[in-house]
């Protein structure tokens, strides 16, 4: 049986039909082809398919699609601004060389942006222990941490919101 | 050359993309009318297969097709088998398996798939797998990698007879025992080197497609560089033209080595495509990586080293066994030979060498080249047996390896087994990785961490590896009339940043601005026919090699060109920055493209365009030697068994580096690969066989909090044997961290009296260590 569904994603009303167990990745990914979110495991370690949903970090494969309805979801398409320039923590990944294959990447953004607001000027302990669970397996973390850490001052300064 | 020459710390071109979510990876890939493809695996390590009854699952919603080993025997798809060849010393040669796409008459491992289920969605395609009913006979297994070589181990290849596919020897261990005779100290060590999941973070798919008109099959998969899988793929399974086959890669979610292979998977997608009439799709899952993925390492080593009265090693002696899996990886039982064994002396000045190997069949999941591949196993070992050799002879952990390194004025130097080491400043790596991590000052530090009841401990590793995989790889430079330039490569950037590191030398080679390059890579349709793709630490050098030597012939053929231009002789053309100069007279290289279309600017019988190939092909066993010294300091919580790594230094000599904020990453990668081994992962087989380690539940994937920040640094020492002077980056980190930790902890340990354990170094294992020693103690 398929049910509507219905949300804000990256600023776009968008609706749709889905089966009771459809998971808010699978809306995401195959219903409204925003790829850039992307799944790394069956078992909720990766945190590849992080999004915000009304401005928390969540696992997008933890969730079925229809407990998002009605909230608001940012994806990694939903960052950077209509002229094409960067969310401060895209950027602080750029600079310091936070990626590398780009898969776990999404992920770590939108993890990213979630610790830099809970911990304006993040220290790079805190930061180690806030990406419990996102997996990287090309940079061995020092880039995408010093990012973080870098983006959190960035962010706190400005007093970013998104 | 500028800021974005070779060199300079250039930011990636690549990353704007990819932090977007615009890259496009093999599960992005979607084509119309495409059917879903899951496998049915077995949940046997080993068993005859009585029936599989298909009929209940075809009956399901959605089903398009199930397909079995019986189907693709029918219709002539062929088989896998390994690329090595291997005998002992009486000439006797390996056994050499074939492997089938899906497991026909016996399954060897669990995971093995046994059939396909098509259907139109992918929920269906699950649901109806689950009805796909395989009766089973449970036989006998073994997965213990040391329990193989025992004759009365259960056989994996009753027709072979035996679990030991070969016994290997460099030469007759009689020719070493004579100098083992003479050490006036002798020196073991017995390690079990962990098996590892590779686990790049994108699980693997494959989307294929056929094309009945034109008899053309591609196939979307990650890889490493599609020409390998392409011509196995054409020539082995399908039996086709391999320009019928077309193999693409638009992104790669990482790579490690094990994704350069042709899996039965992909064959099976391929033909399902072709039999069914429809598009196929195949998404793996995590799980699916964890039980079909090649693994990496699972070796155990028994070594012994003699040393003289002068802390010199005279003799040394390696007995290896392989795990291989149930059948043979393509290039999986060369790894602790060819692969890793040659360089087991590593840095060191060592004239007597005896190794062997015994590779096994286990009922476990295939092994393969992992980052290293075969390389961190050897430079581990070597680095265990100096420690050993320091606690042995009273010398320093560092004044008995300085004793030993092959010196400077040594090189070139040829080993034992034949590889002639170029270059390498050992002792300066070793000087530079004590003086930046504070070596001397440790003592301090250790008494600090006391106070607050912790053990702390330092460690150093050496290591040495030969880098450059296949011999050939084809390059080719366009420079189009509207002045830009573009590299069609073979060679294959799944996360290295070649994009940006080919485009810096193109602007340094040839002056056409960094911002005016782009890479066509990923498809072999457009990546030259003599291309291998990227592995074993080669694309610097040999894709490197092969742009530079393509922009030779473009300026070779631009002199040419804007000779006729300026009206004067090719021999008085210059060509710097980008500029051709004669006399008065110049032409940027941009001019000279555009002229090139035209055949009235050429001379005669010249072809129009700026557009070059060079096929780079060297000796076979020729390679480049990166290297380096790695230290590591942990603190140990006695109560708690953790290890807590609080500082890491690693020098690396990659030669000249191209661009050091890449190769930076490259180490610290590497080196986390490393780490994880020697702290976190270990694949774990029960008695049967079962894999009790298949999910990130179960598997110590390390994390951020696993580590300290890294001090990188570079003693960078020039390659001799290529003109760029580059050596391998790739791999290095994991060579050089697993010793460095290892010995750190072994350091903080040194009061409770152990000396050696096997790696991972997790909290259960360190714990249960510390309290044998304290109740040996007791008692």
């Amino acid at each position: 049986m398929l049910t509507d569904v219905n949300m804000t994603i990256n600023g776009r009303e968008v609706s749709g039909k889905v089966e009771a167990r459809t998971l808010l990745v699978e809306f995401i990914r195959d219903h409204l082809k925003l790829t850039g979110t992307h799944v790394g495991c069956d078992t909720t370690q990766c945190g590849c398919c992080v999004v915000h949903v009304d401005g928390r970090a969540v696992k997008s494969c933890t969730i079925l699609a229809l407990q998002a309805r009605g909230t608001s979801v940012t994806t990694i398409e939903g960052l950077a601004k209509p002229d094409g320039s960067l969310h401060p923590m895209q950027e602080a990944f750029r600079e310091h060389h936070g990626l590398q294959c780009g898969f776990c990447t999404p992920g770590m953004v939108m993890m990213g942006i979630d610790i830099a607001r809970r911990h304006p000027n993040a220290d790079e302990h805190t930061v180690r222990h806030e990406l419990e669970g996102n997996i990287c397996r090309c940079t061995g973390y020092q880039g995408i941490v010093e990012a973080i850490v870098d983006a959190s001052r960035t962010m706190a300064t400005a007093g970013e919101k998104v | 050359m500028g800021q974005f020459g070779i060199g300079q710390p250039v930011r990636r071109k690549e990353d704007v993309r990819l932090l977007t979510g615009k890259g496009v990876y093999t599960d992005d890939v979607n084509i119309d009318g495409q059917v879903f493809a899951v496998f049915v695996r077995s949940p046997q390590a080993h068993a005859t297969i009585n029936s599989i009854d298909i009929q209940p699952a075809l009956a399901a919603e959605g089903v398009i097709a199930i397909y079995t080993g019986d189907d693709l025997a029918a219709d002539g798809v062929g088989t896998l088998e390994t690329e090595v060849e291997m005998s002992d010393l009486a000439g006797n040669p390996m056994f050499r398996p074939k492997r089938t796409l899906l497991a026909t008459g016996k399954v060897r491992f669990l995971g093995e798939p046994v059939a396909v289920v098509l259907a139109e969605t992918q929920e269906q395609a699950r649901a109806a797998a689950e009805l796909v009913m395989v009766d089973y006979d449970q036989l006998p297994s073994i997965a213990s990698t040391s329990g193989a070589v025992d004759p009365s181990s259960p056989p994996v290849w009753p027709e072979h007879g035996s679990n030991v596919s070969v016994h290997w020897e460099n030469r007759p261990a009689s020719e070493i025992d004579v100098h083992m005779e003479r050490a006036k100290t002798r020196v073991t060590v017995d390690i079990v080197n962990n098996r590892l999941v590779p686990n790049p973070m994108e699980p693997r798919a494959a989307v294929a497609q056929f094309d009945a008109e034109t008899g053309v099959m591609t196939l979307y998969a990650p890889t490493q560089g599609g020409r390998r899988i392409q011509g196995g793929l054409a020539k082995g399974i399908l039996k086709i033209p391999a320009d019928k086959m077309r193999v693409i890669s638009q992104d790669t979610g990482g790579g490690f080595g094990i994704r350069g292979k042709l899996y039965p998977e992909l064959g099976v997608v391929c033909w399902a495509a072709r039999r069914s009439g429809r598009p196929v799709k195949w998404r793996g899952d995590r799980s699916e990586t964890f039980v079909s993925d090649y693994h990496g390492r699972d070796q155990v080593n028994h070594a012994e080293m003699g040393l003289d009265e002068n802390g010199r090693v005279v003799a040394l002696k390696v007995h290896t066994i392989l795990n291989v899996g149930a059948y043979m990886g393509e290039n999986g039982p060369r790894l602790p030979i060819s692969g890793g064994g040659r360089i087991i002396p590593g840095v060191y000045d060592i004239a007597n060498f005896y190794f062997s190997v015994k590779p096994v069949f286990t009922n476990t999941v295939p092994t393969d080249t992992y980052r290293g591949a075969g390389r961190p196993e050897a430079n581990f070992l070597m680095e265990r047996l100096m420690d050993a050799a320091a606690d042995a002879t009273g010398l320093s952990r560092d004044e008995v390896r300085r004793r030993n390194v092959i010196r400077q004025d040594q090189m070139p130097y040829m080993t034992q087994m034949g590889l002639l080491i170029d270059s390498g400043d050992f002792i300066g790596n070793m000087d530079m990785a004590m003086e930046h991590s504070d070596w001397k000052g440790f003592e301090a530090r250790r008494k600090d961490s006391e106070k607050t009841g912790k053990l702390r401990g330092i460690g150093i590793g050496n290591f040495v590896e030969a880098a450059g995989g296949r011999p050939t790889e084809e390059m080719r430079v366009r420079i189009s009339p509207d002045g830009k330039a573009t590299v069609f490569a073979g060679t294959y950037s799944h996360g290295q940043g070649h994009e940006t590191v080919y485009a810096q030398l193109i602007e340094e080679y040839l002056g056409v601005p960094f911002a005016d390059v782009s890479l066509v890579q990923g498809d072999t349709a457009t990546s030259p026919m003599g291309s291998a793709g990227t592995f074993g630490s080669r694309s610097s050098w040999m894709g490197g090699l092969g742009i530079r030597k393509s922009s030779d012939a473009v300026i070779a053929k631009g002199r040419k060109i804007a000779a006729k231009l300026l009206q004067g002789e090719e021999e008085g053309v210059t060509f710097e920055n980008g500029v051709f100069s004669a006399g008065a007279g110049s032409v940027t290289i941009q001019e000279v493209a555009k002229a090139a279309q035209e055949p009235k600017n050429l001379p005669e019988g010249m072809e129009p365009g700026l557009d070059e190939s060079f096929h780079v092909k060297r000796d076979a066993e020729l390679f480049n030697f990166p290297n380096g010294c790695h230290v590591c300091e942990v603190e140990v919580d006695p109560d708690l068994g953790i290890v807590q790594i609080v500082r890491y230094t690693a020098v690396d000599d990659c030669g000249v580096v191209l661009n050091p904020f890449i190769v930076h990453g490259q180490v610290y990668g590497g080196v986390a690969q490393g780490i994880g081994q020697a702290l976190t992962e270990n694949t774990v087989y029960d008695a049967e066989g079962q894999l009790m380690t298949g999910s990130f539940m179960d598997y110590g994937m390390p994390k951020a909090q696993h580590f300290s920040h890294i001090e990188a640094l570079f003693n960078e020492v020039p390659c001799k044997t290529n003109e760029l002077g580059v050596k391998g980056a790739g791999e290095a980190g994991a060579c050089g961290a697993p010793s460095a930790f290892v010995s750190a902890v072994m350091d903080a340990l040194k009061p409770y009296g152990i000396r050696h354990l096997d790696m991972p170094l997790t909290p259960d294992r360190v714990w249960q260590a510390i309290a044998e020693a304290k109740s040996d103690k007791a008692a």
